[in-house]
């Protein structure tokens, strides 16, 4: 799918001008006795597309957790554009926008209502808000959907609007969590080119954790976690290039094998 | 964050709580509903049985309906409070809760915002309710019914603190009908919402006891004294401690980093 790399050597992460977008350092975290990270460390640079790939059960969720702060590292830091979240978490939270896992709009709300709720927690002025909801539904297509009961959306244009909401306060840094979980073929290509889009023409970094290879493209940056442990970090090419492999899927393949061999096999499913 | 912000976001939060709750009919009915029958069914029945003296606040002789509608006023409040809580357990399952804690804000600010949100709508519910019971008789000192005002403010925190702090134990949703049993059920029979405590003591003095000490007593007193402008220090101290007991307990129970979420996993963690 992605062809190795032909030069010598290959290309990597950009030069980072000024603090990276993300910057996780020995990040680790367990509940109780099951160790959902191990050290992890990795920065994604303050412009740019970064996959975050996993299987479930990697730690893809609770990496995002940690970051978005549902939760406090104990171990390690995670710093947004060199604001550490723990000491700083204002400024940490102001610069970011997420799409989580799960849908989160309220269904009986109409997508402004959902907008001016999300304005609201960021602490955006009613007017400023409502100009901003306007210019994201417009970039999304839903402008005249703005009334409507998110009930009455489909799966895909939910998730348009979720994107918007995430992007409501201009953040820096825009993070998915498997943001096509549950989208047909058509929506899931729609949302990733919307992003990609977004990622190139406002200079956001983007961080987008899923499962599915197929999503990457050979230009990314890519974060490879297996097992609450990080196997890999850097361009597409040059994590291709290390692991030998003609492609993405096998290069992960082959990080992912490699990985889980010597160590004892951890549950991949956490307990209730 | 300065004060514009953080109006901005606490009035979201209670414009969401109010559209939220207009938009479930059915929740609006049952909560005026569920004290009318209390009113119109049991306080007609009991009003032969139980004699009410004559106690403060009240001057003279009171009916059993005017004596009870303080207590079902507590009740909605307790009721409400008990609902945010079982929402704030849905909103962790489904991970709506993720959009507000993801808010710059500090937490502690987004959760006494999503109490006082609660709050405002159990206290519009109570004024509808103390409508009705006006209609029905139940005629308080109109002054009494802006007296009562920072009171119900006051008793409505404190339990929607109270179910904040208990939706922090709840691990699921199904678990919910445990709180129902052994927290809305005790804490409102063993109180001074349906009877007396002279009342309750010649029954079972432990029972007084207990009853004297529920925060829920408390609550429908505080009320009580002030819809009938009188005032009650005693039990302002009470809701108050209670207020600041189980609100810091909940925001412990919210923290980030020492909360229920650092050792259980997030929701998705948890599935």
């Amino acid at each position: 799918m992605y062809e190795a790399a032909t030069r010598a050597e290959p290309p990597s992460i950009p030069v980072i001008q000024g603090p990276a977008a993300l910057a996780v350092e020995d990040l680790s975290h367990s509940f109780g006795t099951r160790e959902a990270l191990d050290r992890v460390s990795f920065t994604i640079p303050p412009a740019g597309f970064t996959m975050l790939l996993g299987l479930n059960g990697a730690g893809k969720t609770t990496l995002f957790s940690l970051i978005t702060r549902l939760y406090s590292n104990r171990t390690g830091a995670i710093r947004i554009f060199g604001f550490d979240l723990r000491r700083q978490p204002t400024r940490a939270l102001e610069r970011i926008g997420v799409v989580f896992q799960q849908p989160t709009l309220d269904l009986d709300l109409s997508v402004l209502q959902n907008l001016r709720y999300h304005g609201g927690l960021h602490g955006m002025r009613p007017a400023d808000c409502e100009a901003r909801a306007r210019e994201e539904l417009a970039r999304i297509g839903l402008a005249d959907r703005a009334n409507d009961k998110v009930r009455a959306l489909s799966g895909g244009q939910r998730r348009r609007v979720e994107l918007a909401r995430a992007l409501l306060h201009r953040p820096s840094l825009l993070l998915l969590d498997e943001p096509t979980v549950g989208l047909d073929v058509e929506s899931r290509r729609d949302i990733l080119r919307h992003v990609r889009a977004l990622c190139r023409d406002q200079g956001l970094a983007v961080l987008w954790a899923t499962h599915l290879m197929d999503e990457a493209d050979a230009d990314d940056a890519v974060v490879v976690l297996h097992q609450g442990r990080l196997c890999a970090s850097g361009g597409v090419r040059a994590v291709c290039a290390a692991t030998g492999a003609s492609s993405l899927p096998d290069a992960f393949r082959a990080l992912t094998t490699r990985d889980a061999g010597p160590h004892e096999p951890k549950p991949q499913e956490p307990r209730r | 964050m300065n004060a514009a912000t953080c109006w901005y976001c606490l009035r979201s939060i209670i414009v969401r709580e109010g559209l939220r709750f207009l938009h479930q009919r059915e929740r609006f009915f049952a909560a005026l509903v569920r004290p009318l029958v209390w009113l119109a069914i049991f306080a007609v029945g009991f009003r032969a049985v139980l004699g009410v003296s004559i106690i403060p606040p009240y001057e003279t002789y009171v009916l059993y309906d005017e004596y009870v509608v303080p207590g079902l006023v507590a009740m909605i409040q307790l009721f409400n409070g008990m609902q945010n809580s079982l929402s704030m357990v849905y909103d962790r399952e489904m991970g709506s809760m993720r959009t507000l804690l993801v808010s710059p804000l500090p937490r502690w600010y987004l959760l006494v915002a999503k109490l006082l949100a609660g709050v405002t709508v159990s206290i519009a519910q109570v004024y509808v309710f103390l409508g009705i019971a006006y209609l029905w008789g139940v005629e308080p000192p109109p002054l009494g019914y802006l007296a009562a005002l920072p009171a119900l403010l006051l008793s409505g925190l404190m339990l929607g603190a109270l179910g904040l702090l208990l939706s922090s134990f709840v691990k699921q949703l199904e678990n919910f009908a445990g709180v129902m049993n052994f927290v809305i059920f005790p804490m409102f029979f063993a109180s001074s919402a349906l009877y007396p405590l002279w009342r309750i003591k010649e029954g079972s003095p432990t029972l007084y006891q207990i009853a004297a000490v529920n925060p829920f007593t408390q609550a429908v007193e505080l009320i009580r004294f002030s819809l009938y402008l009188r005032f009650d220090g005693g039990a302002l101290l009470w809701v108050l401690g209670c207020l600041a007991v189980f609100l810091g307990a909940a925001v412990l129970a919210y923290d980030p980093g020492r909360g229920f979420w650092a050792r259980r996993g997030g929701p998705a963690e948890q599935s």
